[in-house]
């Protein structure tokens, strides 16, 4: 870990500013994922700027109908919510899904968005890795490499990492926005597609915020009717990453939106596919997951998603 | 004491204390954190200095330059001594790569350097500083490559004729297995402090198995006089043989100590518990069994590939093969393939429960094509006798009892036979069963024991890795001296004590207290001749004899006695097969669209001789049957087969069982004994429990699915593709 120094803001219009001031400034909120990452290197910011005090701890009711979730509300916090659980259950169950009980007590709702990749060459400073160290190259395209966890639709030939979210898959298919302020006091609200940044030749970038840009909530729309559903296929019952994940919000009258996590980097949903939910599980994957370059390893990611989809629709 | 025939009735056949259910009396120091761990000792030395390993990142080649300059002057730094620094030291038998010293680099993440700092965190900021310039070597790193052009070793018996037996067999199998490499990934990872600040005298207190095997390792790879070296391991956070052995941690620490002068602690970061210290290595394993018409095994050929650095000895499997079941002709053999992983050595059952994981699926494959029930066709094929050498007998051996106990109380006759064939919901259900068979060895162990008014303090070299040692060992010294468990107070794990077995190959548990029992005899004989008594009895802190009792707190006048011996085995053993035995049975739901397997309950029946606590040894049994869920489902070093290393080295990318896996578990001791093992006609039971468990996990899969896995660990990719189709 290198030496860094520390301040703890007091608002969010002052934490961005201080983030655009401070040469290597960076937000730390629950520390869950940049505590690791500072520990091993691969994040090694100067200044780290405490965002706990900035006060966005509140789920408040918007005038549309929806829910305003502050950036500092837990992940418990938000699983356990009552409107939440009885509106939006498809993101309740994707929380409680993520993690361990203690994890999802100190992480917010703004640090899991922004979590980095779980792909193992990222994790190990001696890889290259074009996400970590822009032009590296990237060990996990390497001829021996392991790559049954990684990306197999919107990842490039820099990188296949995936998103590790099940909160944010849950987000997708919620038609979420994540609302921003910036070093000048402006205020943001965007998509997940516009928040999130595909790779590209870039995978270092990882999403559209600007330099000091701080998130400040998500809001929720309006429920939508249906049943909600997230199915995570992993190794285990319980703490560990999705090797495939499927958010589900479907309607009586048969339509309703498909989010994927576990594919791609960032939680994957078209809507080519959500309109082809009445054909089934088939017919939305064929639009959902066109162009996916699986590798040999994780090919069977494909197979899996389609699945895992017709088990929720079987349920019904 | 001499141990050269088999036991007699003796006190522990009518005992108070041995054999019965008693809560671990570590329990409350451990649950209160007050057991003192190796890195958490800060008491034992002053001035602790914190040591960071820096590793290499190349699998194969030379360091051509190394540059410590700007992690000497960081703040905090006391001392750096990188591995160019010094010359090699010297290798331990025990240790196929060496430590440190040198240019060379024979695996991934081998330490090249250690910081010394006041802080850990200063320390490994300024171990990131040191520059290292490598040429690196082409290296060897696929098993599954290397086997099928590597030409297998002779084998290690050839009995029968096995090549007439397939010929005339009316049934025979012939298939390929692999098992994967596996991590201890126990939760303590290697740690040690060390005060060797004058180079003279040289203090450890680690987290080890075998204490006086580590000392001795510490005095050849420093070239150091043995009588300087002291040991200390009283409590170990799990080891499952990655602690059998001198590894970085304590040389490192020792390394630093020296160059700064002070005692220097280091604990293994968690990814080295992966690459730099040792592991399971994973296995590819030809098997083919003969049999006739009626089921009646008439040969077995097993030949296993393992990976090992050169001049290790891999993961052999075959030797289960050479005595389990009946059968007049058998050939096995094991080829340790030299290739450039990181070292693989011992793990829980090292050999066992890789052959077994084979077997074990073989023999359930052979029940099918014979159209036998696999409880059956197991008790068809039991021995009483070594089938290599029929002149040598098993010494106790109920394995049929426990096959057919399992398959009375899993309620075996109500599966469903149809692979496939059961269904709830989205989730297949399936059953399935394996046998178990683990070798009983025990191993020359000593003992003191020291009578203070009235009290017994043991002391003993012997380690509790976590598995109830302190216990087993206080039970048996307050049966032998007629005291109350209370009385009794346990010191383990310091080369101040007698040598023990130590805990390793599950001997641990027979011979510690076997030693302790001689120990406890000599004692006896002590008072007895103070008192001038003839034989007396020892009950309930009394010695008597006749009409005479003396209370043992006054025995001594206020001095202390002491006694000291060590049990050594007789080579009568070898004229036995002296093993323990199991049967596994497990139910599993995997679900029909996505191909996970989740376990719904287990049931271990085992044949382990006395069970010296049945709560410790139950303990001990769950313990292996996790782990063995984890090796059936999970659990698998994954090697990056051009880079050479394994790239899942953490607990979040290497996963191990947690909780909501293991749902239900049972385990049943046959009651049994076996007087040819110890005086307390005991035998281990800490690797019996993972023998055959994950070939019980897949046998059920397959009676589940109907799919045959025979690749480990059977993650949910290796059946998607044969699941029924969904719409």
């Amino acid at each position: 870990m290198r030496a860094f120094s520390y301040e703890r803001a007091a608002s969010p219009a002052d934490a961005a500013a201080r983030a655009a001031e401070v040469p290597g400034a960076k937000f730390i909120a629950g520390g869950t994922n940049l505590l690791d990452l500072m520990k091993h290197e691969i994040e090694t910011p100067l200044h780290l700027i405490d965002v706990r005090g900035t006060g966005l701890n509140d789920i408040t009711a918007t005038e549309e109908g929806g829910l305003r979730v502050g950036a500092m509300v837990s992940n418990s916090t938000l699983a356990a919510n009552p409107r939440v659980r009885e509106a939006y259950g498809v993101l309740s169950r994707a929380l409680v899904a993520g993690a361990s009980g203690q994890l999802r007590n100190k992480a917010t709702t703004g640090g899991n968005l922004l979590q980095r990749t779980r792909c193992p060459y990222f994790y190990d400073t001696a890889m290259p890795c074009n996400k970590r160290s822009p032009g590296a190259g990237c060990a996990a395209l390497g001829k021996g490499a392991t790559t049954r966890q990684l990306g197999v639709i919107g990842t490039s030939d820099a990188c296949i990492a995936t998103h590790p979210s099940d909160m944010a898959v849950a987000l997708q298919a919620l038609d979420a926005r994540v609302e921003t302020v910036t070093p000048e006091g402006e205020t943001r609200s965007l998509t997940l597609d516009a928040f999130y940044q595909l790779p590209g030749d870039t995978p270092d970038v990882e999403n559209t915020l600007a330099k000091g840009e701080m998130i400040t909530g998500v809001v929720l729309p309006a429920p939508v009717e249906g049943r909600h559903a997230y199915f995570k296929v992993r190794d285990r019952s319980s703490y560990a990453f999705a090797l495939v994940s499927v958010a589900l919000i479907h309607a009586p009258d048969g339509t309703g939106r498909v989010a994927l996590g576990g594919m791609a980097p960032r939680p994957w949903r078209r809507d080519a596919a959500d309109a082809a939910l009445p054909q089934g599980a088939a017919a939305v994957m064929a639009e959902l997951l066109d162009g996916a370059r699986p590798t040999e390893e994780n090919a069977y990611k494909l197979t899996l998603a389609e699945r895992t989809l017709a088990a929720l629709l079987a349920e019904e | 004491m001499d141990f050269n025939q088999s036991t007699d009735d003796n006190l522990f056949d009518h005992a108070r204390i041995v054999g019965k259910p008693h809560a671990r009396i570590d329990g409350a120091l451990k649950v209160t954190g007050q057991a003192p761990y190796a890195y958490e000792r800060h008491d034992v030395a002053a001035h602790q200095l914190v040591g960071y390993p820096l590793c290499a990142t190349i699998a194969k080649g030379r360091i051509t330059h190394m540059d410590a300059t700007a992690a000497r002057a960081a703040p905090g730094v006391a001392a750096v001594v990188t591995t160019l620094d010094i010359e090699p030291l010297a290798q331990a038998k025990s240790n196929v790569a060496r430590l440190f010293g040198g240019d060379t680099v024979a695996h991934y993440h081998q330490a090249i350097a250690v910081v010394v700092a006041d802080t850990l965190e200063q320390a490994r900021s300024a171990a990131a500083l040191i520059e290292v310039r490598y040429q690196e070597e082409q290296g060897v790193f696929d098993l599954d490559a290397a086997w099928e052009q590597q030409t297998p070793d002779e084998p290690l018996s050839d009995v029968g004729d096995v090549d007439a037996a397939f010929k005339n067999a009316a049934v025979t199998l012939d298939e390929v297995y692999r098992t994967a490499s596996q991590s201890h990934a126990m939760m303590e990872p290697h740690a040690s402090i060390v005060d060797w600040s004058d180079g003279g005298q040289m203090t450890v207190w680690t987290s080890n198995q075998m204490i006086a095997w580590t000392r001795k390792a510490l005095a050849k790879t420093f070239a150091i006089d043995l009588e300087t070296i002291r040991l200390e391991s009283p409590y170990v956070g799990g080891g499952f043989g990655g602690k059998l052995w001198l590894r970085a941690d304590t040389v490192l620490a020792a390394l630093g100590s020296r160059a700064a002068g002070r005692p220097v602690k280091l604990a293994l970061p968690r990814p080295l518990v992966f690459n730099n210290a040792t592991h399971r290595s994973g296995t590819v394993q030809r098997l083919r069994i003969a049999a006739d018409a009626e089921g009646r095994i008439t040969a077995f050929d097993h030949s296993a590939f393992s990976h090992t650095l050169p001049g290790g000895s891999g993961e052999n499997p075959v030797n289960q093969t050479r005595a389990f079941y009946a059968g007049a002709s058998r050939r096995v053999a094991h080829t340790a393939i030299e290739m450039d992983l990181p070292e693989s050595a011992d793990m829980r059952a090292p050999g066992e429960a890789s052959g077994l994981a084979a077997l074990e699926i073989a023999m359930d494959e052979m029940a099918e094509k014979l159209g036998m029930d696999p409880v059956e066709f197991r008790i068809l094929n039991d021995t009483q006798v070594d089938p290599e050498d029929p002149n040598k007998p098993f010494s106790d051996r109920h394995y049929v009892e426990c096959l057919q106990k399992g398959a009375a109380d899993f309620g075996w006759e109500a599966r469903n036979r149809t692979p496939g064939g059961q269904r709830e919901g989205q989730w297949l259900i399936g059953q399935g069963m394996a046998g178990a068979y683990r070798g009983a060895p025990t191993m020359d162990s000593g003992a003191r024991v020291r009578l203070q008014a009235g009290r017994l303090v043991v002391e003993t070299d012997m380690t509790d890795i976590g598995t109830g040692s302190y216990t087993i060992i206080a039970q048996t010294a307050a049966e032998a001296m007629g005291l109350a468990l209370e009385d009794v107070e346990v010191r383990l794990g310091n080369s101040d004590y007698p040598v023990s077995s130590g805990s390793g190959g599950q001997f641990g548990a027979a011979s510690a207290t076997a030693g302790v029992y001689a120990a406890c005899l000599k004692l006896q004989e002590e008072i007895a001749q103070r008192l001038g008594m003839n034989s007396p009895r020892f009950e309930q802190g009394m010695v008597i004899a006749g009409t005479t009792e003396v209370a043992l707190a006054e025995v001594a006048d206020g001095e202390e006695l002491v006694a000291e011996d060590t049990i050594h085995f007789g080579d009568f053993k070898d004229t036995l097969q002296i093993g323990t035995f199991a049967a596994h049975f497990v139910e599993v739901a995997v679900h029909a669209h996505t191909g996970e397997t989740r376990v719904r309950r287990m049931l271990a029946v085992c044949d382990a001789g006395r069970i010296l606590n049945p709560v410790t040894a139950r303990s001990q049994v769950i313990g292996g049957m996790t782990m063995g869920v984890g090796a059936a489902l999970m659990e698998g070093l994954i090697p990056d087969v051009e880079r050479g290393f394994f790239v899942n080295h953490d607990l979040a990318s290497y996963e191990v069982a947690v909780h909501a896996d293991i749902p239900e578990q049972e385990v049943i001791f046959l009651d049994t004994t076996d007087a040819a093992s110890t005086p307390l006609k005991a035998k281990g039971v800490g690797e019996l429990g993972i023998c055959g468990v994950a070939a019980a996990v897949a046998n059920a899969i397959y009676n589940a699915t109907g799919i045959r896995v025979r690749d480990y660990p059977i993650t949910l990719d290796r059946l998607i593709d044969q699941l029924p189709k969904v719409s």
